[in-house]
């Protein structure tokens, strides 16, 4: 762990793009956890009286058609549009992982119906599937976790499913065998945790794709019903008005939206740098 | 040897940029090649044989820099020619045949292509009659069926097949120098014999010179008239063949001598060279890069290396040779 | 040759069965009673009995599955709710919208990218491989929906450049005569000039806003795969046998390279074919997306499996090809089949 700690400080101080990811990571965190508490407004308090005010020194990102304050929606939305992403990405991993690497490790019956199933779900446009299981699911948001959950599991699955593989003969893994450990135990205690860190550059990675998705599906008006404030939806209502040229309305939530993508693919890009043995010296 | 020769190498020098880096990989590498002369450059792996070739070509990785030194060619010094007309003389006027042959050709171009490519871009041929010719080239380097074989790609030929072609490529233009870098390895040992005398007999008649890199001191001493021994970047000897195997005066080329099985082919005998390169890496390192490995060291070794002829056309890089 | 699209052919058909199974299941799924779901949210219960036997979801789940089947062979999707139309007749009128606008997308978005992967590769560590870097981790992570509605901010409100963003052409003129349903096509061959022009400015937007999320897949990958080609050993054989700078780079290098760019355009489908929903919702475009957008607010279903089922076999189609022009283009993958 410790010599992970330093290459990852070195690759902190050698990459500055990494570490500028890292610092946007905490202040989106923050975001999420204080976000309703640190918010000027309340983010569903309407006033007629301000609607479609251009950002102010009151209101840094202006007011909607309805008079809310965008800026404590964004903030708010924060934590909607990260659970999402997070729920659906560890979703995404456990159905995958377990999958994949039973896959991988027996081979045989159990991998043919794993890759069927991932290769089922890649025979569709991605963002199109889910659009139909949330359309047949019900329009929830834990059915938008599930949808983008779904689409992830190819990857996670093949990831897992090639390294299960590549381990299934390695020496620990033999060794455990031999001394008695179940099958499960072998699969779940030997072979899991040592497909972990590829598993974390996986996960950091699907990120940013989830929370697109996840705010592609509200902005068509799955998911998230408004009021609630949600990144996807205040880009949709702001949509409305750009014609008549308020921008701000939709250019807040939608900038802070691909500002949390970026963070994410530079954080996954940078992660897989510090993990990827091929790149520690 | 009153004659210029074909390539005189001076005081060659050159550097990677690596990661963990600077490699200093060539130090003052110098020999000369005579007009027809076949000659044989050994060492073992890493001692920088293909480096040597590469700069001489003009074909270093981004990460190598010639950092000193000249290679006069014709007339003229290959390492300080812009890249336009150094381009104009590679595969004319000199030319390189390389190891793996199945990598070394275009994997989805046919090879008739590959050599017609050569053929045009030289003046040789015009694009309609260059396939005649790439077809006359195939049948030059023994291919049976070459009107047949001209429309193959290469995962379609065998790796001597390959190497075949890879030598029709280099010998199209009829080259005044042909660098052949270590080119049967990977070859089974049947073809290896053929490959070799398929390019010695070439070089014979187009009266090409040729540098032959090789691992192996028999293949060289059959082949060669000449030896050179490299160890870590340095020419640590250099002799006529016949001479290098009765008398050879670096340490290190005894050393190889006996790690290579004789004639009566007595692996008994055969012995390994104790230690191994030294990293390159480093900032001290000593004038001789072998002394470190040698038993025959002095102190005078921690001076700079001496080039001392120890007699016709041999000269030793050691302050204490056998 | 015949024989291996044949063959080709034949790996789809997993594809699709899975496919169909899997559209068939999502209807199972509705929650509550799927022919309430189809008889609409006002509904009688007559109509909603109707609906089910017409459904024949009174029956058990295999030959239900069979009736699905059967349907889809004699090409019926069923009928929307709204408009009362077949959905086969509606998505194919409007199938010709969102295929121009996602190959117009492609096409830009190719014909930038791969140059632009290409100068990052041979020019490594130049201006042009940073902006390359930068572009590709910038263009993934654009919500499409957003970059559209600014492109319809900057070009059409601020800088009026560009038309009003909704639908394939200005209401004032009339749309060409119907050959293909490209309208950039149809206009070409019966000269139309006025429709021509007027179609390529409604497209410039949503395809550009298209391209630059599809951008960054194809760049990264003809940079990475152009650089792995440019240091193979037969890139040295041409460079040694002093082939022209430009043979090198692209007889030689770039037609290796564009191999796995190739493979890489399956996943940029995928994109595409995703981001048309937004970007038709965007731009009020009259294609298959905005028309199962539309569909799932009035939760009209019918046309919303019909459009996911069309999505699916376009796409598997697009892999089919690329897998067939790889075939053409790799002379490796035609002998090992
Ligand atoms: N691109 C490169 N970057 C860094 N170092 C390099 C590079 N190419 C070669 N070297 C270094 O140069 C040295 C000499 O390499 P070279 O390939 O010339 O050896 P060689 O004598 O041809 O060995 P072999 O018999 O294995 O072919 C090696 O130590 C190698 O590590
Ligand atoms: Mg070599």
């Amino acid at each position: 762990m410790l010599p992970l700690l330093r290459h990852a400080r070195y690759v902190l101080s050698e990459n500055p793009v990494t570490a500028f990811a890292f610092g946007l990571f905490a202040m989106f965190l923050l975001a999420a956890i204080l976000g309703p508490l640190i918010a000027p407004f309340d983010p569903l308090a309407t006033n007629t009286s301000l609607a479609l005010k251009p950002p102010s020194a009151a209101h840094w990102f202006g007011t909607d058609q309805l008079g809310r304050d965008i800026f404590s929606r964004v903030l708010v939305a924060t934590r909607i549009d990260l659970t999402i992403a997070f729920a659906s990405v560890i979703l995404a991993f456990l159905l995958g992982a377990v999958s994949g690497v039973a896959a991988g490790y027996f081979g045989g019956w159990s991998d043919r119906i794993v890759g069927r199933l991932a290769d089922t779900i890649m025979a569709f446009p991605l963002f199109v599937l889910a659009m139909g299981i949330v359309a047949a699911l019900g329009n929830t948001v834990t059915n938008i976790v599930i949808a983008t959950a779904i689409i992830n599991f190819p990857l996670y699955a093949r990831v897992a499913r090639a390294e299960a593989n590549i381990r299934r003969d390695v020496g620990f893994v033999e060794a455990a065998r031999l001394s008695g450990n179940g099958e499960a135990r072998v699969l779940f205690g030997h072979i899991l945790p040592n497909i972990m860190p590829i598993m974390m550059v996986q996960m950091s990675l699907t990120m940013g794709y989830a929370i697109l998705n996840a705010a592609g599906l509200s902005f068509i008006g799955l998911g998230v019903r408004p009021p609630a404030p949600e990144w996807g939806i205040m880009v949709a209502e702001g949509a409305n008005f750009i014609q008549s040229g308020e921008w701000w309305i939709a250019l807040f939530p939608g900038a802070t939206l691909m500002l949390a993508v970026f963070c994410f693919n530079l954080l996954g890009d940078g992660l897989r740098d510090i993990i990827d043995p091929r790149k520690r010296t | 040897m009153s004659a210029a020769p074909a390539l005189a190498v001076e005081d060659l020098c050159v550097e990677f940029r690596t990661r963990s880096g600077v490699v200093k990989v060539l130090d003052q590498v110098g020999f000369s090649i005579a007009k027809g002369e076949t000659v044989a450059l050994v060492g073992e792996s890493g001692s920088g044989k293909s480096v040597t070739a590469f700069a001489v070509m003009g074909i270093l990785d981004a990460a190598g820099r010639v950092t000193s030194g000249t290679a006069m060619f014709g007339g003229s010094d290959l390492l300080a020619l812009p890249e336009r007309e150094l381009a104009e003389l590679r595969g004319r006027e000199l030319s390189m045949i390389f190891q793996n042959p199945r990598t070394a050709l275009n994997p989805i171009r046919r090879v008739g292509e590959q050599i017609a490519d050569v053929l045009v871009r030289h003046g040789g041929a015009t694009r309609a009659k260059a396939p005649a010719l790439a077809i006359e080239m195939l049948k030059k380097v023994r291919i049976p069926d070459p009107e047949r074989r001209a429309k193959a790609y290469p995962f379609e030929l065998s790796g001597g097949m390959c190497q075949r072609v890879m030598i029709a490529i280099a010998i199209a233009c009829r080259p005044s120098l042909l660098i052949a870098d270590e080119p049967t390895t990977g070859l089974d040992v049947t073809t290896q014999a053929v490959i070799m005398d398929l390019i010695a007999e070439l070089a014979r008649e187009i009266g090409t010179a040729t540098l032959f890199i090789t691992h192996d001191l028999t293949l060289a001493a059959e082949y060669c008239d000449r030896i050179i021994v490299m160890h870590a970047g340095h020419v640590v000897e250099s002799a006529p063949s016949a001479t290098l195997f009765s008398a050879a005066r670096h340490p290190y080329s005894a050393r190889l001598l006996a790690a290579t099985p004789g004639e009566s082919g007595a692996l008994a005998s055969l012995a390994s060279i104790p230690g191994s390169l030294p990293d390159l890496r480093r900032a001290d390192l000593p004038s001789c890069r072998y002394s470190e490995r040698c038993e025959r060291r002095l102190d005078a070794c921690a001076e700079p290396l001496p080039r001392t002829a120890v007699g016709e056309a041999h000269i030793v890089a050691c302050r204490n040779p056998l | 040759m015949l024989g291996q699209i044949l063959s080709r052919l034949a790996t789809a058909v997993p594809s699709v069965i899975g496919v169909v199974i899997v559209t068939f299941m999502l209807t199972r799924l509705l929650p509550g009673d799927p022919a309430a779901y189809f008889a609409g949210l006002a509904a009688t219960p007559q109509a909603i009995a109707e609906i089910r036997g017409k459904l024949g979801l009174d029956k058990s789940l295999p030959e239900q599955f069979i009736v699905y089947v059967g349907d889809l062979l004699s090409g019926n999707l069923g009928t929307s709710l709204s408009t009362g139309q077949p959905v086969v007749t509606e998505i194919a009128t409007r199938l010709p919208a969102s295929a121009e606008l996602t190959l117009v997308a492609l096409i830009v978005s190719a014909g930038i990218a791969i140059p632009l992967g290409v100068l990052a590769a041979v020019k490594q560590g130049s201006w042009i491989d940073h902006l390359c870097r930068v572009v590709t981790t910038a263009g993934v992570s654009l919500p499409v929906f957003f970059t559209g509605l600014l492109f319809a901010y900057v070009f059409y409100y601020l800088l009026q450049i560009a038309p009003a963003p909704t639908g394939r052409l200005d209401i004032f003129v009339s749309p060409p005569t119907h050959i293909t349903g490209f309208y950039l096509i149809d206009s070409a061959l019966t000269g139309n000039g006025e429709a021509f022009w007027g179609s390529l400015r409604q497209l410039a937007l949503p395809a550009s806003a298209m391209a630059i999320f599809s951008l960054a897949p194809l760049a990264r990958m003809t940079r990475g795969s152009m650089l792995s080609v440019l240091g193979s050993d037969f890139i040295r054989t041409a460079r040694a046998s002093g082939l022209a700078p430009r043979t090198v780079v692209f007889t030689y290098a770039f037609r290796n390279a564009v191999l796995p760019v190739i493979t890489t355009l399956g996943m940029v489908f995928s994109f595409l074919l995703g981001a048309n929903v937004l970007v038709e919702t965007v731009f009020a475009w009259p294609g298959i997306g905005l028309y199962a957008v539309n569909a799932l607010i009035t939760s009209d279903y019918a046309p919303v499996q019909g459009f996911v089922l069309t999505m699916a076999v376009l796409y598997i189609t697009l892999n089919l090809i690329i897998d067939v022009v790889y075939g053409l283009v790799d002379p490796r993958v035609r002998l090992d089949t």
